[in-house]
C-alpha cells in the first residue's frame, strides 16, 4: 500500500485575495484560522459559518478553492499558490 | 468511467478498516481501502502516519506498505451501489466503478451534535470536530476554549488543546460526580488499563477547571471586527446557578453515532442504530462485512479486534480464539461506555423555539415542532434537503423529536454533476482520458 503524503515545509495560499503563510499538511481550514477568518461559507439567511464537525460531515466548511465551489474546507490541505475565497452562499 | 477492481473492497481506513485491510490481504488478495480522508488512520489516527504515536497503527502500516497488492485510494467517498459487488466512487480524479467480491463496511462513527442556542456559530465546534482540526494544523495557541458535553472524549480534547498551546477555560461534563465515579468503578473491576488511561488523563489536566453535572446551555456571540458575529462567551448551567464562561472556541460534543450511510443504502441490517453482525462480523447480507464503530462506539481496541476478525473471515480463514477474547474484553468496555454516558433526554431543553436545527437551511425548532414526522417536516420547512443530506439535522430530529432517521438517498455525498451524468453502472467503460477530459468540463458544476 502507497500513500501519498503532502509536500513538507512552508508555503503561501491566498484567502479572500490576502496571502498567508502556511505549513505543509495543514488544513484550507486550519489556514483560515491562522488568519483569522472564522468564515467559510454563508447560511441561507446570511449568517457567517465556520468548520463545525471537522470531519467532512456537517458540510458548514464548503468554501471555493481555486474557481472550484463547495469544497470542504477541513478535509482539504494548503497545496502551493491555492486560492480560497470564503463567504461564498447556499 | 474507469473501472477498478479487487478482491475486497474495505471502505473506511480508520482502526478497524487497516486491520481489516492487513488481515485479509495475509493470503495475496487484492484488497482496496477507500476513505474520503486523504491519510490514513480515521479519526482517531487523524493526520497521517508520521503523526501517529500509537504503536499499532505503526505497525499495521508497516505491514500494509510491504503488500504492494493493498491499494489506498483516498480522498475518495462512495457515492451510490448498485448492489454490494459494484459501487460507485467520487475520487480526486473523478468517478470510478469499482467492483469487488467480498465488501467490509469499516464506515466508522461521527459525533452526537446536539441543537443549543448560539451552536451555529463560528468558533463553536464538536468536541472530536475541534480535536481533528488541531489534527489537521489548526492553531490554537493562546485561545480560550471551554471543551463541554459528555463522556471520555472530553478529556483527549482538552489533552490535544493543551498540547497546541491553547488554554482550557473549563471542562464541563454533563454526567455528576456518581456516574463519573460508577463507570471509573467499573474500570477499576474489569479494564484497569483504561482507567490508568483515563487517570493518567485526568491527573495531567489537573490545574484545569473541571465543571461536573454542569452544562452549556448557551453560546453567546459578539460581533467581531470583521463584521461577522463569532462566539464569546458560554452560559453553564449547574444546577440552579450559571455563570458565564468568556472563551474564543467552544468543542461541545454528546458522544459518537455510528455512520450507516452505505449500510441503509446496501439493504444491511441495522438494529439499534448499528449494523447487527455474527459473530465472525458478517452482516445479514453476504459477502458483506462490517467491524468498528459501525457495529457499535467501543473505541480503537474494538475497531481494531472487529477489523481482524472481519478480515480473517473474508478471506477464508478461521479466526483465531485469541482475537475472540480480545474482542470480547473490548465489547464489555463499549457497554460500560454506553451506559455511563447514554445521552441525556433532558438535553431536549437545551433547543429553544429559535434554535436552528437545521444549519443547511436554517430552520428553527419553532417551524418543526409542529410535525409528526420526518418526511413531513423535510418537505414543508426543507430540514434535511441541503448539502449534509439530514446527517447532523436527521440525528437530531431522532433525539429532539422521535423521529425515524431519514432514508438514505443517492448519492450519499454531493457530487459534482458531470459525475452524475456519466454513472449508470454496468456502463462501456470508457478510457482514463476521457474520464480525466471529463473532470476538468465539470468543476464549475455540483449538484446539492
Amino acid at each position: 500500500m502507497r500513500v501519498d503524503t503532502p509536500d513538507s515545509g512552508a508555503l503561501v495560499v491566498h484567502v479572500d485575495g490576502v496571502a498567508v503563510a502556511v505549513s505543509a499538511g495543514m488544513s484550507v481550514a486550519a489556514a483560515l484560522a491562522r488568519a483569522d477568518i472564522l468564515r467559510t461559507r454563508r447560511s441561507v439567511t446570511g449568517q457567517a459559518r465556520f468548520a463545525f464537525c471537522g470531519m467532512g460531515v456537517c458540510q458548514e466548511c464548503r468554501v471555493t478553492i481555486d474557481g472550484v465551489p463547495h469544497r470542504l474546507a477541513c478535509q482539504e490541505f494548503c497545496r502551493p499558490g491555492m486560492n480560497i475565497v470564503t463567504g461564498g452562499g447556499a | 468511467m474507469t473501472q477498478l477492481a479487487c478482491s475486497t473492497l474495505v471502505v473506511g481506513g480508520g482502526p478497524a478498516g487497516l486491520a481489516a485491510a492487513a488481515a485479509a490481504s495475509g493470503r495475496g488478495d487484492s484488497v482496496l481501502v477507500v476513505d474520503d480522508n486523504a491519510a490514513p488512520g480515521g479519526q482517531i489516527w487523524r493526520g497521517g502516519p508520521a503523526s501517529w504515536r500509537d504503536a499499532r497503527a505503526i505497525q499495521l502500516y508497516e505491514t500494509l506498505q510491504r503488500r504492494p497488492h493493498v491499494r489506498w485510494l483516498g480522498g475518495s467517498r462512495v457515492t451510490g451501489a448498485e448492489h454490494a459487488r459494484a459501487l460507485l466512487l467520487e475520487t480526486p480524479e473523478g468517478s470510478r466503478q469499482v467492483t469487488c467480491e467480498r465488501l467490509l463496511l469499516c464506515t466508522g462513527a461521527r459525533e452526537l451534535l446536539l441543537p443549543f442556542p448560539g451552536w451555529t456559530l463560528p468558533g463553536v465546534t464538536g468536541a472530536g470536530g475541534l480535536q481533528a482540526l488541531l489534527k489537521a494544523g489548526m492553531p490554537i495557541a493562546g485561545k480560550r476554549v471551554v471543551v463541554a458535553g459528555s463522556g471520555p472524549l472530553l478529556l483527549a480534547v482538552a489533552q490535544s488543546v493543551r498540547e497546541h498551546r491553547g488554554e482550557i477555560a473549563a471542562i464541563v461534563e454533563r454526567r455528576g460526580t456518581l456516574g463519573l465515579a460508577w463507570f471509573a468503578g467499573g474500570l477499576a473491576l474489569r479494564h484497569r488499563a483504561k482507567l490508568r488511561q483515563a487517570l493518567d488523563l485526568r491527573a495531567s489536566l489537573r490545574s484545569v477547571r473541571y465543571l461536573h453535572a454542569s452544562t452549556v446551555t448557551e453560546a453567546i456571540g459578539a460581533r467581531h471586527k470583521s463584521g461577522d458575529m463569532r462566539l464569546h462567551a458560554v452560559a453553564v448551567e449547574r444546577g440552579v446557578r450559571s455563570e458565564r464562561i468568556a472563551c474564543d472556541f467552544l468543542a461541545c460534543g454528546y458522544g459518537l453515532t455510528p455512520s450507516l450511510e452505505l449500510a441503509r443504502l446496501l439493504g444491511v441490517k441495522v438494529q439499534q442504530g448499528r449494523i447487527a453482525v455474527d459473530a465472525v462480523q458478517r452482516t445479514s447480507l453476504d459477502g458483506v462485512w462490517a467491524a468498528g464503530e459501525a457495529t457499535g462506539i467501543g473505541g480503537v481496541d474494538k475497531a481494531l479486534a472487529e477489523g481482524r476478525i472481519a478480515g480473517l473471515d473474508a478471506s477464508g480463514l478461521d479466526v483465531p480464539r485469541a482475537d475472540l477474547r480480545l474482542r470480547e474484553r473490548a465489547l464489555a468496555f463499549a457497554r460500560s461506555l454506553d451506559r455511563a454516558f447514554a445521552p441525556d433526554p433532558d438535553l431536549r431543553k437545551l433547543c429553544r423555539p429559535d434554535t436552528l436545527v437545521c444549519r443547511c437551511e436554517d430552520v428553527p425548532a419553532s417551524a418543526l415542532a409542529q410535525f409528526g414526522a420526518w418526511r413531513e417536516a423535510k418537505l414543508v420547512t426543507r430540514c434535511g434537503m441541503g448539502p449534509c443530506q439530514g446527517r447532523v439535522c436527521g440525528t437530531a430530529c431522532e433525539f429532539l423529536y422521535g423521529w425515524e432517521a431519514p432514508g438514505v438517498r443517492e448519492p450519499l455525498f454531493p457530487v459534482a454533476g458531470a459525475n452524475l451524468a456519466s454513472v449508470p453502472l454496468g456502463e462501456a467503460v470508457e478510457s482514463d482520458s476521457i474520464a480525466n477530459a471529463q473532470s476538468l468540463s465539470q468543476k464549475a458544476e455540483i449538484h446539492l
